[in-house]
């Protein structure tokens, strides 16, 4: 079996955010990178399956220099070859470009029986690149699954809809997006990150893969500008210790009459 | 994801992407393993077992040998690994330091092949547990007067005495025991659980490395078989040079405990409020301790880093090793001091970590050398002069 992991390097998540000068990038001075936390779902999902049942794994992932670092952090847990398409940047905030970029890559280096990819990538939260994929490529995909029972012709996958749950049987080739719950990803080992920097990286600049860049970042979305949310405004306390019903009624008041929750 | 630590030098920048990597993997696991469960650990003086599988699959033991399908880290990436550690708990770095220092390193370095074969892999996976045991009860900071004999008698030797202080000793499947044989000469056996006439008893009533086990081990006739006895080691040298490496990790983890009372004294003084609305850190003689703290922590990660490379070379010498030591561990412990006095009364509570640190590092001060004999090592290599009783071999005494 031949498995892809989609992955992406984002900004850690306890990072403090500045907006660049541009106002439509953020200020990466500082910035510590991570593997995208959705994706460690899917990482840990196909190095599992690897375990178990015997598998190649292939991480793949598009974004700049610095970006083929993503690659070494999956591979300090598992894997067996990274693609890294090196980019510009110029597709950023667009996914559909990424989406057909990264098909690119994975038809170069496939086929696979199964793709796994985090349902979103942490900081743009589009949640869009997984499903474009399968569409691109032409197979059927599950999104935001928390559970996969592997059979013999194809999967049975189970992903949170509201209020519910839904069981999804489909066939193989397929792309998978991982949600929360799906397993519990492992830390990496020491033996694993020293391993990492021997392990086989393709690296291919866009153009390799046919497609031009510029022409299709920000083709179909791009991103206008970009704003911190306000600050927040001190709280409101009621102190209650001397008349607890009192307190009570203001603090219904106000949530009825200023906040307007109630 | 772990929080930055304090980096006045940009010394980050000294260490390679793999070092970072191997940095971050185990702050991580300190931070979501350890950290939510250490002072409830420390208060029930336990040490928690059920992590030593977690630990073995980070590949925390032995990390700097490259046989035996080990990782072979750097000393410097092995050194971040005992600093984030120790930024946990002093108990729980001296249990990886005991593993992989003072049990893997002398069965490597001395083992027949049947011992490598037979240890170093159950060792490595956590399966046993080992303990070394060279200080006794009225031998510390001179091992050379040691008592613990081995006599030889056919192809067994006969183990007859006591060792004190010995981390992981009631827990451990094998104990790395050094005793004088019928010439004089320092020997190490490797002694398994359950021999006849080893026992072992827990030290109780510690103020200090509460989550870590110390016990004493009791030899009367204990045979042991001459297959167990490390073939390559003779001499006070080869456990002394054991404890170089031990006290290298060492130098490196008492810093990941400064800087664990350091940032706790950081983040307390920005928060706590007095006289007015204004947090303690504006108060000046506040900003001294802070700054204190941080001038000590950088020059002693100056040092280590410098030392670990040094060590990388081949060039690292038991002089400098104990500079190294003597300096973090006296850094860890200034530092402690001065967190729990910017927490006032809070710095005694255990929902702070200052206070474990505290006593922990009281240990860890005394322990693998004192900080007087490091400075007496270090006296005697600037004078010449031996201020103490150099470490040698006492004839039959």
């Amino acid at each position: 079996m031949r498995i892809a992991v989609l992955v992406t390097y984002v900004p850690d998540t306890a990072s403090t955010i500045k907006v660049g000068p541009s106002g439509k990038a953020i200020d990466e001075a500082g910035i510590k990178w991570i593997i995208s936390p959705y994706d460690e779902f899917a990482v840990e999902e196909a190095i599992k399956l690897k375990e178990s049942k015997g598998a190649e794994v292939t991480y793949i992932t598009y974004g700049p220099e610095r970006d083929q670092q993503v690659l070494r952090e999956c591979f300090a847990r598992g894997g067996d070859k990274g693609v890294h398409v090196v980019g510009t940047g110029a597709a950023f905030g667009d996914a559909f470009a990424i989406a057909q970029i990264l098909t690119a890559a994975v038809k170069k280096a496939g086929p696979f029986d199964l793709i796994f990819a985090g349902v979103k990538g942490v900081g743009s939260d589009q949640g869009l690149v997984g499903a474009m994929v399968a569409e691109l490529l032409d197979i059927p995909h599950v999104a935001s699954v928390t559970k996969i029972e592997y059979g013999e012709a194809g999967i049975t996958a189970w992903r949170e809809i509201e209020g519910g749950q839904e069981v999804v049987e489909v066939s193989l080739p397929c792309v998978i997006t991982a949600q929360k719950g799906l397993n519990e990803p492992r830390y990496p080992s020491l033996k694993g990150i020293m391993a990492a920097k021997k392990m086989p990286v393709e690296s291919v600049k866009v153009a390799d893969l046919g497609l031009d860049e510029a022409a299709l970042g920000g083709a179909t979305c791009r991103w206008v500008s970009l704003a911190l949310p306000p600050a927040k405004s001190a709280g409101k306390i009621i102190h209650g210790e001397q008349d607890p019903q009192a307190a009570a009624r203001e603090l219904a008041r106000l949530l009825r009459e200023e906040a307007k929750v109630i | 994801m772990a929080a930055q630590t304090l980096d006045l030098y940009l010394v980050e920048e000294l260490y390679t992407e793999e070092e970072r990597m191997v940095r971050d993997a185990v702050r991580e696991w300190v931070d979501e393993r350890i950290l939510p469960h250490i002072e409830q650990w420390a208060w029930e003086g336990r040490f928690p077992r059920e992590l030593i599988p977690e630990m073995a699959s980070l590949n925390l033991f032995g990390a700097t040998f490259s046989e035996y399908g080990l990782p072979g880290l750097s000393n410097v990436a092995y050194g971040l690994v005992m600093q984030e550690l120790e930024r946990g708990d002093s108990g729980l770095r001296s249990f990886v330091s005991v593993q992989s220092a003072l049990v893997m390193y002398p069965i490597m370095t001395w083992g027949s092949q049947e011992q490598k074969d037979r240890w170093i892999p159950r060792l490595a996976k956590g399966e046993a547990i080992g303990c070394f045991g060279l200080t006794e009860p009225d031998f510390g900071s001179n091992p050379g007067a040691m008592r613990t004999r081995a006599r030889r008698v056919g192809n067994h030797w006969v183990l007859n005495g006591e060792k004190a202080w010995i981390t992981n000793g009631s827990i451990a499947d094998v104990a790395v025991v050094w005793a004088k044989d019928d010439e004089g000469i320092i020997r190490g056996f490797l002694v398994e659980k359950g021999t006849p006439g080893f026992e072992t008893f827990e030290h109780k009533g510690k103020y200090s490395l509460r989550a870590s086990v110390t016990s004493q081990l009791a030899f009367t006739d204990c045979q042991v078989p001459e297959t167990n006895r490390l073939p390559g080691a003779a001499g006070l040298k080869c456990p002394l040079s054991c404890l170089t490496q031990a006290r290298y990790g060492i130098a490196w983890g008492a810093l990941g405990s400064a800087l664990a009372t350091f940032h706790a004294a950081l983040d307390y003084a920005k928060t706590r409020k007095q006289f007015g609305d204004a947090p303690i850190a504006s108060h000046q003689i506040i900003q001294e301790r802070l700054v204190w703290m941080a001038n000590e922590i950088t020059k002693g990660q100056l040092m280590v880093w410098r030392l670990g490379r040094l060590k990388d070379e081949g060039r690292a010498s038991f002089v400098q090793v104990s500079q190294a030591k003597r300096n973090s561990c006296w850094v860890a412990r200034e530092c402690a001091k001065l967190a729990r006095e910017i927490h006032g009364a809070n710095g005694v509570v255990n929902e702070y970590p200052v206070m474990r640190h505290l006593m922990n590092i009281e240990s860890v001060y005394t322990y693998e050398g004192t900080h007087d004999m490091h400075t007496l090592i270090l006296g005697e290599f600037l004078t010449g002069i031996p201020a103490f009783m150099p470490p040698r071999e006492e004839k039959k005494s």
